[in-house]
């Protein structure tokens, strides 16, 4: 359980951003969270909610954008979602495969009003 | 209203301190490791009979992470080598900034290892990069075979597992190979070591890969 510690560093990212553009209102934090990122989203929704309560920040929305595991066949070059814990090429059957997306625990965007 | 792409690590703080962690590690050629476990799955009795094997000229040091009590660093205290406890207080994983504090009054100069022994968790611990040159998940055989899949991060990011307690292989339910089979599902070609810290079986294979591990992080003898 450290969705909390995680939405903190959210708010203090967006703080950040907001000290640098003192006369915008940051109204959306856009955040993608990789399948492989070991981030529950709902337990992050709920405590970025809990932590931006009554504050100056209660406004603000946080949006969660899951990002599926994604593999690419070092032999075909097919890129393909990994389902079912199976790495295998679908395409040529390779087990060589690498990760390409998954382990996103990033700030995408925010929403401004000037 | 307008979108602005920001692209940024949410975890950007511990990142960079974590990357300036890994920078004075290799300035100085220490090997950190970082080793991740549910609670109760040996990680404290593996370092015991890791820090029995070593030479008393090695120059290893290790951190201890507990949300409470200084037990495991009055267990590891016992082989002479620098020990010192992080008690988390509650917090569910260690983070860099955490080790950054807990090195101060250790000369990494005089170190060839660190290994940090992470709070027993297998969920919370896998965000956070604490500079680690490799991160080292440990499953018991008195767990579930399903733990990678349940826990797909933490082995996804792992470079080596050990598969501890074989010694009770004979007694539980547990299906070895399965247990193996899952993890290299979820990251293909995981170097595994089995392992008994009973018994004693399989440490030379540990100890083995270490060694190779700690001449992989001393800088090149000419030309470095």
């Amino acid at each position: 359980m450290h969705e909390l510690a995680i939405a903190t560093s959210i708010l203090n990212c967006v703080q950040a951003e907001a000290a640098r553009m003192p006369k915008a209102r940051i109204t959306k934090v856009g955040v993608k969270i990789g399948e492989l990122a070991g981030v529950d989203r709902d337990a992050l929704q709920f405590g970025f909610e809990v932590l931006v309560k009554d504050t100056e920040w209660q406004a603000l929305a946080l949006e969660l954008e899951y990002v599926p595991r994604m593999q690419r066949c070092s032999k075909c070059t097919y890129e393909f979602r990994m389902t079912e814990f199976d790495p295998r090429c679908p395409l040529c059957g390779d087990a060589s495969t690498d990760c390409i997306s998954g382990e996103e625990l990033d700030i995408a965007y925010l929403e401004v009003e000037e | 209203m307008n979108r602005i792409a920001v692209e940024k690590k949410v975890l950007n703080e511990n990142q960079l301190l974590a990357d300036q962690l890994r920078e004075r590690y290799r300035q100085h050629g220490v090997l950190c490791l970082n080793l991740i476990s549910a609670p109760g799955s040996g990680k404290t009795a593996l370092l015991e009979r890791t820090l029995e094997r070593l030479d008393k000229s090695t120059r290893v040091a290790v951190l201890t992470g507990d949300l409470q009590t200084e037990n495991d660093a009055t267990r590891l205290a016992k082989f002479g080598f620098p020990v010192k406890q992080i008690t988390t207080g509650g917090t569910c994983h260690l983070d860099a900034r955490m080790i950054e504090r807990h090195l101060e009054g250790w000369k990494l100069e005089e170190l060839d290892l660190l290994i940090v022994e992470n709070v027993g968790n297998l969920v919370c611990p896998a965000s956070y990069d604490l500079g680690e040159d490799a991160k080292i998940v440990l499953l018991s055989t008195t767990e579930g075979e399903d733990k990678p899949l349940k826990y797909p991060s933490i082995f996804f990011k792992s470079e080596l597992m050990l598969l501890t307690k074989i010694d009770l292989l004979p007694y539980v339910p547990f299906k070895a190979e399965l247990a193996r089979e899952n993890a290299r599902r979820i990251h293909p070609g995981m170097e595994i070591i089995d392992v008994s810290s009973i018994t004693g079986e399989g440490l030379d294979r540990w100890m083995e890969w270490l060694r190779t591990r700690e001449a992989k992080a001393k800088p090149a003898a000419a030309g470095a």
